[in-house]
């Protein structure tokens, strides 16, 4: 990129399962104060604002309406993406990078605890072939956990170790929602919702908030010190029926990443990312993912926790946050992936904080088993 | 006063009536006239796309034939619901939604199974279609996918 663009500022409120003593505008304003708190910045030094929620989990149409006057939109210029997180920090930097802003606040809010989770999962597939079957995010999600573990051979206790780090991991995180000491036996015995997928190893459902500010690269130094370079971002879109792919596999991601290292110059992922903030919204996706992300070989995504590599003092910790099973907001959790993973580059991640981080890896998903992905590579260097 | 917010219970209750478009009517009116499950063509890749629709979802080409499939399929993955969502599911929990491969498709159809001991159903097993007695014009028309009975 010719003209470079950093995150100068990062804000997320905890999540929790209910939030009842904000509205969601109020959380909005939470963060976006908060930000403003942290960088200085003010009213007049945002351009405009790229902002992600959704109409459905909401619960009204045009769920942005109800934000603009808690993001500072009054005689700005605000779009919505009705999607993950990480792709309003795509429409930031594009918006940012077409010339005509210098800045621009990116924010996400969602509070599951308000709708009715599985109805308006159920709502997103379409009313002519699939939507009378009862089929959800969560059954969609085992659909394609069964299928990858029975392609890669991959046994239900080693799936489980991916919540007993993470959940771990969450005992370091102050803005998680679930966290503890596990065992596999827990997650075994935590009881199916839809096999193969168990109550420790699906995402709660949370509300919270989550906002960055982008700045063009001559403005970077009046917010911070410590900006945080977008050094190359990937976006791709899979088949919509579940049935058209193979949900073993996922080109979508493979693609995405492609992109994204190209962009970043990054040729070893596995060597040259120091740490990683993936998408899991359920246990197996973990390995799948950090799999076709290519940090370690098809099948063998188990491995990288067993042998240390992926925990939070290894060579390469996934997820040290505790990643999306410790804190599914949804449409947020993209965007606290990318916020972590700037946090982590800060070195301002807190009793999480990995050491020595230069470069880091953040991914976002949307739509059932992973039919849309983003990624993200974030550095603290130019 | 008490700390507490109030919360206020409502709920969004709207009507729609969809279009089900020219593929997906020909594929329910093939179910209830003749019983078979059709899928169509696509030129480019040669796929043949099950359920039944307009345009290939990988080459962005017009499908351009109808090919029946099945009614044998064979299951490709499967899951066990364990959770209870009545506004949504058709079967009472614990119940199985599959990706089911009919013979001759290249994709796989999203449906239920039923007729069987669900601790049994293993990815692999071959499977054939139970029709609804009064089809409306939905995917309910297949009430469900039943193990092949082995003679």
């Amino acid at each position: 990129m010719s003209q470079r663009v950093a995150i100068v500022g990062i804000a997320q409120t905890t999540f929790q399962s209910a939030k009842r003593a904000q509205n969601y505008a109020e959380l909005v304003h939470e963060v976006v104060s908060e930000l403003f708190t942290k960088t200085g910045a003010t009213h007049d030094d945002v351009d405009n604002i790229v902002s992600a929620s959704s109409d459905f989990w909401d619960g009204r149409t045009i769920s942005n309406m109800a934000i603009q006057d808690v993001v500072g939109a009054y005689m700005k210029s605000e779009s919505k993406v009705s999607s993950d997180g990480t792709l309003a920090v795509l429409y930031g930097m594009m918006r940012i990078l077409s010339g005509q802003y210098k800045t621009t606040l990116v924010v996400a809010h969602s509070k599951g605890s308000e709708g009715t989770p599985n109805l308006i999962a159920n709502a997103a597939f379409d009313p002519i072939y699939q939507r009378q079957l009862g089929i959800d995010g969560l059954s969609a999600s085992a659909l394609q956990a069964r299928r990858y573990m029975e392609k890669y051979g991959v046994s239900e206790e080693e799936v489980a170790l991916v919540s007993v780090k993470n959940l771990a991991n969450a005992r370091k995180n102050p803005y998680a929602q679930v966290a503890g000491e596990f065992t596999v036996d827990d997650v075994m015995q935590s009881g199916y919702l839809a096999e193969p997928i168990k109550k420790l190893e699906a995402s709660p459902i949370s509300d919270g908030a989550c906002a960055l500010l982008l700045a063009r690269e001559d403005l970077v130094d009046r917010f911070t010190d410590k900006p945080v370079w977008l050094k190359g971002v990937g976006h791709c879109q899979d088949c919509y029926y579940l049935g058209d792919r193979d949900l073993a596999e996922s080109e979508a991601l493979a693609v995405a990443a492609q992109r994204a290292y190209a962009m970043a110059g990054i040729r070893d992922p596995g060597k040259e990312i120091d740490v990683a903030e993936v998408y899991d919204a359920f246990s197996y996706q973990e390995l799948m993912w950090t799999e076709i992300l290519g940090l370690c070989p098809r099948g063998e995504g188990v491995e990288l926790i067993r042998s240390g590599v992926s925990t939070i003092d290894g060579t390469l910790p996934v997820n040290p946050s505790g990643g999306v099973l410790a804190a599914h907001a949804v449409i947020v959790a993209g965007l606290v992936r990318v916020a972590e993973a700037a946090l982590q580059l800060r070195g301002e991640a807190g009793q999480h904080q990995i050491s020595g981080v230069k470069t880091a890896l953040a991914h976002g998903s949307f739509g059932y088993c992973g039919q849309m992905h983003c990624v993200w590579i974030l550095s603290n260097e130019k | 006063m008490s700390e507490e917010v109030i919360i206020q219970h409502t709920a969004l209750r709207i009507p729609y009536s969809w279009a089900a478009g020219a593929h997906a009517t020909r594929f329910y009116r093939e179910i209830a006239e003749h019983r078979r499950i059709m899928g169509t063509r696509c030129p480019r890749c040669g796929r043949v796309l099950v359920p039944a629709r307009k345009s290939c979802s990988r080459c962005f080409q017009d499908t351009t034939e109808w090919v029946e499939v099945g009614p044998i399929g064979v299951v490709t993955s499967f899951t066990i619901v364990h959770y209870s969502e009545p506004q949504i599911q058709p079967m009472k929990p614990p119940f199985a939604i599959a990706l089911i491969r009919l013979d001759g498709a290249d994709t796989a159809l999203l449906h239920l199974l039923g007729e069987v001991e669900l601790s049994k159903i293993r990815t692999g097993m071959r499977v054939e279609p139970v029709f609804a007695d009064e089809p409306k014009g939905h995917i309910l028309d297949i009430r469900y996918f039943k193990p092949v009975s082995i003679d």
